[in-house]
This record gives C-alpha cells, structure tokens and sequence, in this order.
C-alpha cells in the first residue's frame, strides 16, 4: 500500500473544518478525522499549517460570520448560531478579538446587505411596483381604490 | 467574458428550502435579503468554499407578478419535477453519495456507471431536479 504522508491525514481534518464548521465539530472530531490522536493531532496541526486545529476551527467560523453579516440581514445572534458558534456572549468577545470590533460595528463599516446582494433590475421592476394597480378603472373592487401606503 | 453569476429555482417555501439546502445539503447562505417594502427575499446559496454561481431559492410569486391560476399551475409544474434541474459535479460520486445519504437526502438511484462517468441524482422539497455527476476522463480507446 502506498505510503500516504501525514500532512494528506490532516488535510482532511482541515477540509471537515471548511465543509462543518456549522455542525458541533470539536477537536476530537477533526483528530478523528485525520486517525489521530488528539494530542498527537493538535501538535501535527499546529506544526504543518501554523495554528492549532481549534483556532484553524474558531477563525473559519469568525471569517463565515463576518460574510453573512455583509451579505443578508439575519440578526447577530441568527449568524451566531448558524456558524456554529456556541453562545452569542463568547462570539461576540471572539469575533472583536480578531475583526478589532463588534459583529454591529462590523457590519455598519459595509453598505447594507440589499446594496451588496445586486438583485437584478428584473426583480426590482417586478417586486417593487405597487400592487394597488386598478385607479378607479375597476368599478367592482371600490375598496380598494386609491394609493395603500 | 460573460460568466453565469446566479441560477435560480421556484420554491414552495423558502425557509423548508433553505434548512435543506443549508442543513442537509452543508451549502453555504451567499445572501439573504428581505426587502419589506416589496415583500420580497432574495436567497442565494452554493456549495461550500465553491467559486461557481449561487443558486436563488424564489418563492413562487402570486399576485401581481403571476395571476392565481398561473402560479397555482407554476407550483404545480414545480412540484411534479418540471421546474428545472441543476447539474453538479463532484470528483467523487460514490463518497458524495455516501455522505449526503448520511445527512437525510434520498436519492433517485444510487451512483450508476454511464458512458460519461458515475451519475446520480436527488430533488430538493419543493420538487426542484439535482443531479451529481462524476466525470469519467476522455478515453479515446472508449470514444467517449
């Protein structure tokens, strides 16, 4: 059998980081995944792609949350959890650590989410014409005549 | 140069098609906006870490952007599998397979050999069509 070198083994604790992060992952999920032992893991992890598995874990959340909040409009708490993230409080705390500010900061430094999301004009022109349409031409529906906002 | 950015499915229900499209699926949120001026949300999701289009999960309108008895008829189409299909890729139909069944997706047909590699197929809650396909190489000897 060909020898298989150990960086390919955590390799694939990394690629489990990128593709769960959301899911409940720990560190003896991810040595799991590379066949190792959680210390020998953590060690190898640090020593071939330069920071521990559980920060490579923490940063690839943080970076996740950092996208979602410039691009929908979910609560902080909403993109917490969605990431994985335990509790809104060590997020929070986390996520100033490494961005320099809070999640709310963090987000008011970006244009708002519609801005950023480019819904073609086809959608706008669709969704955004006003739905009160008859003006007095439809003699059956008087209730509804005139502007609704 | 002209690249396809988004695609986009009718859905029944955006929030049911986000839970599978996110939970079971682990696709990432590229956007979700809620204009509430228009009573609109524009979702958009993809494969994880993937540089390829996102995939807009739309609500089957109604009024007035589609009469009653055309979005009653487009939900219909949808929900009989006419609404459209996705084609995915993977370098590894059996283990995608494998995983996926894992997270709750039932599939069409297990990966099946094709003159064009392995293939199989899944659809999302509202009806939508994905396939997987893992690419055999060209083979001239196969002439395929």
């Amino acid at each position: 059998m060909a020898h298989v070198p150990l960086a390919r083994h955590l390799l694939r604790a990394k690629d489990l980081a990128d593709a769960r992060y959301a899911e409940p992952l720990t560190v003896q999920d991810l040595a799991a995944a590379a066949g190792l032992s959680p210390a020998h893991f953590s060690r190898q992890f640090k020593r071939t792609f330069g920071e521990s598995p559980h920060q490579y874990l923490l940063t690839r959340r943080l970076e996740r949350a950092a996208a979602l909040l410039r691009t929908t409009d979910w609560s902080v708490a909403d993109i917490c959890f969605a990431v994985g993230a335990g509790s809104v409080g060590s997020f929070t705390v986390s996520f100033g650590r490494i961005f320099g500010r809070s999640p709310q900061a963090y987000r008011a430094q970006y244009p708002p989410a519609e801005w950023q999301v480019h819904i073609p004009r086809c959608i706008a022109q669709a969704y955004a014409r006003p739905q009160n349409r008859t003006f007095r031409e439809d003699p059956a529906t008087p209730a509804s005549l005139g502007c609704s906002e | 140069m002209i690249k396809i950015a988004n695609t986009q499915f009718w859905v029944h229900d955006q929030d049911e098609a986000l839970q599978f499209y996110t939970k079971t699926l682990g696709w990432e949120v590229k956007a979700d906006v809620t204009m509430e001026a228009w009573n609109f949300r524009w979702l958009c999701v993809g494969p994880a870490g993937a540089d390829s289009p996102g995939l807009v999960l739309m609500p089957v309108p109604g009024p007035p952007m589609l009469d009653t008895e055309a979005s009653s008829t487009l939900s219909d189409l949808v929900a009989k599998g006419a609404g459209g299909t996705l084609f995915l890729e993977t370098d590894d139909c059996q283990a995608a397979y494998d995983d996926l069944s894992a997270r709750g997706v039932k599939f069409d047909n297990p990966p099946t050999a094709q003159p064009y590699g392995v293939d199989t197929g899944f659809r999302d809650p509202s009806g939508n069509n994905i396939r997987l396909t893992q690419l055999l190489e060209f083979d001239p000897a196969r002439g395929t």
